[in-house]
């Protein structure tokens, strides 16, 4: 264990109204988000849009100022080391919970690929299943034929993925540059490389958007085209949202880059906000190998 | 283990000594103590409610033919007796204890993300709320079991379905939010000295606790979504027909469920290591072994899950490997309690309602390990597997199990929290009622069980009725045992006792006892030094 | 000291001894079943058993001479000792080696019952809400199994007879003697197809199939259950095996075969003629409440939010040809299944009837078997 014990010096923030807020928040998000899609699937009117509407709003307000709460105590130097480890190790455990949700996702699609496809062609002990349920299956991958005859186009991985990767490369390394220039105190070269890693960001996901136009008005692959088109979707769609999440971050960080917040020794949020994009990165890396290439 | 040398809590400063009152009190809070006393009263109304769903079930199974409720209801209260007793009596529960014991027991002043932790506990109840909420629903709330098995939670499920994923999903954060709290506290704000291989074992049960939630609840919140897009936006997961596989989803789901299983118990082990000992004044037996073997256990845990899904016709060299895996969890849990029986050897014992609980523990919870180990033969699995054999074997893990150790650590520590003792005429009343009535609930059911039983069956044939008057009988009795408990807690907290001293057991060690009795409202503001 | 150590030993024998007491067809133990497998299946499972029971013993007795020696009561002083790395290893070992004694029986068991290969016979058997449904694949031969209990039973108005609950119209029958296979399926959702007597329950799982085996020594009535929760009618799919010595079953089944041919020449004879309302009526009935009522309700009226309720709304008093659309091809994505291959065309002709009439339904439509011919056909 580390020798600095400062426990006296721990900041145990008095009583906030935030946590509850948020789960006021998370409460009415979930509510009306399953409202929302009933009604939806059942083609009736309702009230789930606004309920989710009303809960992305608190939640919004709760972040605003629950983050702001902690952007003043951070600035009032309330904070010390053995925090900063608290919050990094959150933020690092927190990430890795992440991973894991990509794993359920990931698995699903390598169980697809190698055994529930396979098994309802015939392999292993499923000779009967291909001869009775489904006779004129073929298992091959991409699976652009589902055993009930939905028919599909499989995605290349030359062209807008390829480009889509080198972008997301790119950006991980030109936040690194902006982490560098936080490093030194160079102010300048922090706020160029930031500026230049959000603008990647924002253009993989135009380019991501582009690609679902593609997949939805040219190739036939959509979200109901089996079990090829589903990983796909899930995959490329919860690591887009995982984009945005990052890249709404970085925004957050640029403001207050030009605000003049953050410095060598203080820069928690920043080095999370950090992580968390290379963690997408990686992600994406995955993808591009397991979903496009594969 | 841990000794205090110099301690110097209670060094009250400025606004730290008078706590804040009224409900913003509740509402508001980041005291680790606050909140775990908030996670412990949520559980217990959780095990009133889905105990109640569970003598419904009772009530409808007491004889043959259908009476109380039809069948598409029993198996709405089916579904949310499993998910309520483990997602909201159990889980928070443990929860509850981590808050209030895990920064007394490492001399930390609160816990490492105060805020975050009002968070984690407040989403429960709304989730909780969302989930009942499903049953109002036309067509009613879940029915397809705690481990809602697709297709029949997809494409044949009632439209409410939505409802009961999305409070999964929020139940997942909240416990995700707490586990990273419990990690991050453990690994940051021990006190000088107190080094990993010194922490209490609840302490260490719950550090491994957490890595296990943090590992799974993301995979139950995917397979919850593909549940959700299944059933609402036309992909096909688990349906053949688009490439799928209905088995995929028991795969994922007990990928998740079986360390979910274990979740439930681990930090038991730690509350019976903490309270053996203490009870029969003399050292934990193995302390290094126990550590070794939790985690062995909380290892072995992701390569069994399996043994839950035999006869769903998996190929037979992955059904070996998964039956090996599984019987070699006898092995490290085997430690365990060959530890604490060794600890009681030779040493001084007193009984005390804790050691009561804690005592009945090692006994019933080695016997739903041992039919554990019977299910893990796969051969003779495809026989007990959901029979009613199963049902008794969790049961037995579960609530002569984890919610015995919650009660002995209810007991053992009731002193600490209200600053009275608890009244130990009640207390053993309580004992003695809930022993005897859990097993006139849990042990005939093997019988059934094995006999033919299916689980899962508002009805049945008419050879199973003696037995299942009997069981209905003892779920009666040990559903009405658990108001005394309520009485005594209820008692302790009104202040209503003898005063506690700041260590009340004779044989007690660890940091809590240090500080007085009822623990003041912060501590360790200062921190203590171990040695 | 002594006499303590006797009372104890006596104990122990009574508790080993009680097990031994509830061998096969007890109420209380698992049965020893009509086939090879399901013997072996009781023995390691009685096995099993007694070596947990032995284990438990053990552990427990060693916890009780402490309970009751070494509390404070009589003045002990606790021991200091708290480690033993002899004894941990020890407490390692014995189990380990224990553990692999039971995994070797259970492996070898594991693969004969898994090897299906070189069967005499191969039955369909598929799972559907909630009935089953049986195709001999060498034969011309295919049915479905209803429960056979009264709702009167269930609901508490009729006597409850011997076999509640595991009594169908027409069960499944197999020779003795002879290596059968079952093709496990299901239509919607995952059953599980359990005869505790064959030590064989495999799940049925929707587009997929498993398979399983058993070869029955003596002829008898053998009776399951669905062991996979299907929905509300679980506890309503029994099923029911009936051995047969392979002569009695040939004959069954060349019997069998030639009632369903006639059946079926019958039907297209039926084909160019008209039932009577009446008659239409009173065979709707008998179908709907076999086939139908377990969704929509004996009344009718389904449950609000699972299954329409085809009184007074929808298709049933609407859209003639849409009505006749759903049942003959079902609702695909819903737990509306397909009846053009599980019932005739009179019986579907019935139903409908029935349907348009019943519970104040007053359309009038009489639908005839020829009028699902003609749907069928695209003539309609
Ligand atoms: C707290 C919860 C908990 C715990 C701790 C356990 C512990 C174990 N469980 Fe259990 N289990 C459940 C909760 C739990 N289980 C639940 C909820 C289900 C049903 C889910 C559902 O379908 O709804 C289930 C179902 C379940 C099944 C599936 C049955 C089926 O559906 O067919 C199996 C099969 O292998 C199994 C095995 C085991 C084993 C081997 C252990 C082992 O960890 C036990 C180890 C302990 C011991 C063995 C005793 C002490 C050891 C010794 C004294 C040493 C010497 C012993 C030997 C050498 C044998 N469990
Ligand atoms: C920790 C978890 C836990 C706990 C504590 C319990 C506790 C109990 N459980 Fe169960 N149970 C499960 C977890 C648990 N259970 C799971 C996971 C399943 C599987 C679900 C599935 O198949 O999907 C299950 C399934 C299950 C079944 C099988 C149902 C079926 O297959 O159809 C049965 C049947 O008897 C049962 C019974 C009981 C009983 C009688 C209790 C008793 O211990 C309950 C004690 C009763 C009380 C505590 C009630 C006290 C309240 C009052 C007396 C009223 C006062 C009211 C107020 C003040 C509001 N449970
Ligand atoms: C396993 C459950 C189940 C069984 C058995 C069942 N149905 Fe249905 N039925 C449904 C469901 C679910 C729907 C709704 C389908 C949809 O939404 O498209 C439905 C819809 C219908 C409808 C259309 C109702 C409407 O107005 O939209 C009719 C008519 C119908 N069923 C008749 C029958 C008949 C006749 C039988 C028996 C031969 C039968 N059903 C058996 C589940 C069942
Ligand atoms: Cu079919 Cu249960
Ligand atoms: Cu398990």
């Amino acid at each position: 264990m580390s020798t600095k014990h400062d426990n006296s010096k721990y900041y145990v923030p008095d009583q906030s109204i935030w946590p509850i807020v948020g789960a006021l928040a998370l409460g009415l998000i979930a509510f009306g988000a399953a409202h929302y899609t009933i009604e939806w699937s059942n083609q009736e009117a309702g009230f789930g849009h606004w309920v989710l509407l009303a809960g992305l709003v608190v939640l919004t307000i709760m972040l605003v100022g629950w983050f702001g709460d902690q952007i003043r105590e951070s600035r009032a130097g309330l904070y010390n080391a053995q925090l900063g480890r608290s919050y990094r190790q959150g933020m690092l455990w927190f990430i890795f919970s992440e991973v894991m949700f990509f794993l359920a996702f990931f698995g699903a699609l390598f169980y697809a690929r190698m055994i529930a496809v396979p098994w309802l062609g015939g392999a292993g002990n499923n000779e009967m299943t291909n001869q009775v349920l489904w006779p004129t299956f073929e298992a091959i991958w991409p699976l652009v034929t589902t055993p009930d005859g939905t028919e599909t186009q499989a995605m290349g991985w030359l062209g807008l993925p390829l480009i889509n990767t080198i972008i997301l490369v790119i950006s991980s390394v030109t936040l690194h540059f902006a982490h560098v220039g936080l490093e030194e105190g160079n102010r300048r070269k922090l706020k160029v490389w930031l500026v230049g890693t959000i603008a990647l960001g924002l253009i993989f996901l135009s380019l991501q958007a582009y690609e679902y136009v593609i997949a939805y008005r040219d190739l036939g692959l959509t979200l109901q085209s089996g079990i090829y088109g589903n990983t796909f979707f899930l995959l490329t769609g919860f690591h887009g949202l995982h984009v945005t999440l990052g890249a709404i971050l970085l925004i957050v960080m640029a403001f207050r880059v030009f605000a003049g917040h953050f410095d060598k020794d203080n820069q928690f949020a920043f080095a999370a906000s950090a992580w968390y994009w290379h963690f997408v990165d990686v992600v994406w890396i995955c993808l591009f190998v397991f979903v496009y290439i594969l | 283990m841990s000794t205090v040398v110099a301690d110097s809590h209670d060094a009250h400063d400025e606004h730290h000594d008078h706590k804040p009152t009224g409900i913003k009190r509740w509402l508001f809070t980041t005291n680790h103590k606050d909140i775990g006393t908030l996670y412990l009263w949520f559980s217990f109304a959780m095990f009133l409610l889905g105990g109640s769903m569970a003598l419904v079930i009772r009530m409808e199974l007491f004889q043959p033919g259908m009476q109380v409720v039809d069948p598409h209801f029993f198996n709405q209260m089916t579904t949310m007796h499993g998910v309520i007793m483990v997602f909201g009596a159990v889980m928070p529960a443990f929860t509850g204890l981590a808050n209030w014991m895990i920064p007394l027991m490492i001399g930390a002043p609160d816990m490492a993300l105060p805020r975050m932790n009002n968070w984690s506990f407040w989403i429960l109840p709304f989730a909780f709320l969302i989930l009942l909420s499903s049953m109002f629903m036309p067509g009613g709330g879940p029915a397809f079991g705690w481990t809602f098995y697709a297709p029949l939670s997809t494409t044949y499920s009632t439209d409410s379905t939505a409802l009961f994923v999305f409070a999964m999903h929020i139940m997942g954060m909240s416990s995700i939010m707490g586990a990273i709290n419990v990690i991050v506290t453990i690994m940051n704000m021990r006190a000088p000295g107190m080094t990993y291989m010194k922490m209490p074992l609840f302490v260490w049960t719950w550090f491994i606790t957490a890595f296990l939630l943090i590992a799974v609840m993301p995979v139950l919140a995917g397979v919850v979504t593909m549940v959700l897009t299944d059933k609402y936006f036309g992909t096909s997961f688990f349906d053949a027909a688009g490439g799928g596989d209905p088995v995929l989803f028991q795969h994922l789901f007990w990928f998740f469920g079986h360390p979910e299983v274990y979740i439930m118990i681990l930090p038991s082990f730690g509350i019976i290591s903490a309270i053996i000992p203490a009870f029969a004044r003399k050292p934990l037996f193995g302390y290094a072994s126990m550590v070794y073997a939790t985690a062995s256990i909380a290892g072995l845990s992701f390569l069994v899950w399996a043994h839950h899904m035999f006869t769903t016709g998996m190929p037979t060299f992955a059904s070996l490997f998964f039956m090996y895996m599984t019987m070699l969890i006898a092995v490290p849990t085997g430690v365990k309690v060959f530890n604490w029986v060794t600890t009681m050897w030779k040493g001084a014992m007193t009984f005390e309602t804790p050691m009561l609980f804690a005592l009945a523990f090692v006994v019933l919870f080695t016997i739903g390990g041992l039919s554990g180990i019977m299910l893990a033969i796969t051969p003779v699995d495809y026989q007990y597997h959901d029979t009613y054999f199963v049902v008794a074997h969790f049961h037995y893990v579960l609530v002569s199990g984890a919610v015995f150790s919650i009660m002995a650590a209810a007991y053992y520590w009731l002193p600490k929290w209200s600053g009275v003792m608890y009244d130990e005429f009640l207390a053993k009343l309580h004992f003695w009622c809930s022993l005897v009535s859990v097993n006139i609930l849990f042990f005939p059911m093997h019988f059934v069980g094995l006999a033919g039983m299916p689980r899962r069956y508002p009805d049945y044939a008419l050879q199973f009725a003696d037995i299942n008057a009997i069981v209905s009988v003892g779920g009666f009795l040990f559903g009405f045992s658990q108001l005394i408990f309520l009485w005594v807690v209820i008692k302790a907290a009104r202040k209503q006792g003898v005063p506690a001293p700041a260590k009340p057991w004779e044989g007690a060690e660890g940091l809590e006892w240090e500080v007085p009795s009822p623990a003041p409202y912060h501590t360790f503001d200062t921190p203590p030094k171990v040695s | 000291m002594k006499a303590r150590l006797t009372s104890l030993l006596a104990g122990i024998t009574a508790l080993v001894s009680t097990p031994a007491l509830m061998a096969s067809e007890s109420q209380i133990n698992m049965t020893r079943g009509a086939t090879d497998i399901s013997n072996r299946v009781y023995e390691l499972h009685m096995l099993v058993f007694y070596i947990c029971l032995v284990i438990g013993l053990i552990v427990f007795a060693v916890m009780f001479w402490s309970i009751l020696r070494h509390r404070k009561a009589r003045g002990v002083t606790p021991a200091k000792f708290h480690d033993n790395l002899a004894l941990e290893i020890t407490w390692t070992v014995v189990p380990f080696l224990i553990l692999i004694g039971m995994a070797v029986p259970a492996t070898i068991t594991l693969i004969k019952m898994d090897d299906t290969s070189d069967s005499d016979l191969t039955v369909l058997v598929t799972g559907s809400q909630w009935r089953w449904h049986y195709a001999y694949h060498d034969y011309d031969v295919e049915f479905q199994s209803n429960l056979a209990t009264p709702r009167g039973q269930i609901y508490g108005r009729l006597p409850r007879g011997e076999n509640y609950l595991l009594e169908v119209d027409r069960p499944l029958v197999i020779p003795t003697g002879k290596k059968v296979r079952f093709l496990i399926t299901s239509d919607d959702v995952i059953h599980s197809w359990w005869v505790p007597a064959f030590a064989v329950k495999k799940d049925a799982n929707p587009g997929y199939i498993n398979e399983a085996w058993t070869r029955v020594n003596e002829p008898g009535i053998y009776r399951g259950v669905c062991a996979e929760l299907c929905g509300q009618g679980h506890a309503f799919m029994p099923v029911v095996v009936i051995a047969k010595e392979p002569a009695e079953f040939e004959e069954w089944i060349r019997g069998e075969e030639q009632r369903l041919a006639d059946q079926r020449a019958e039907e297209e004879r039926l084909l160019g003629m008209s039932m009577s309302k009446d008659e239409l009526m009173q065979m709707g009935e008998n179908v709907y409440l076999t086939q139908c009522a377990a969704c929509h309700q004996p009344n009718g009226r389904g449950i609000p939010g699972v299954f329409p309720s085809v009184v007074g709304q929808g298709l049933a008093v609407g859209d003639l040809d849409a009505h006749i659309d759903i049942i003959v091809h079902g609702s695909s994505g819903t737990a509306m299944q397909a009846y053009r291959n599980q019932l005739s065309m009179r019986e579907i002709a019935a139903v409908i009837t029935y349907q348009r009439n019943a519970w104040g339904n007053d359309t009038g439509d009489v639908v005839q078997a020829a009028d699902i011919h003609n749907f069928i056909q695209g003539n309609r």
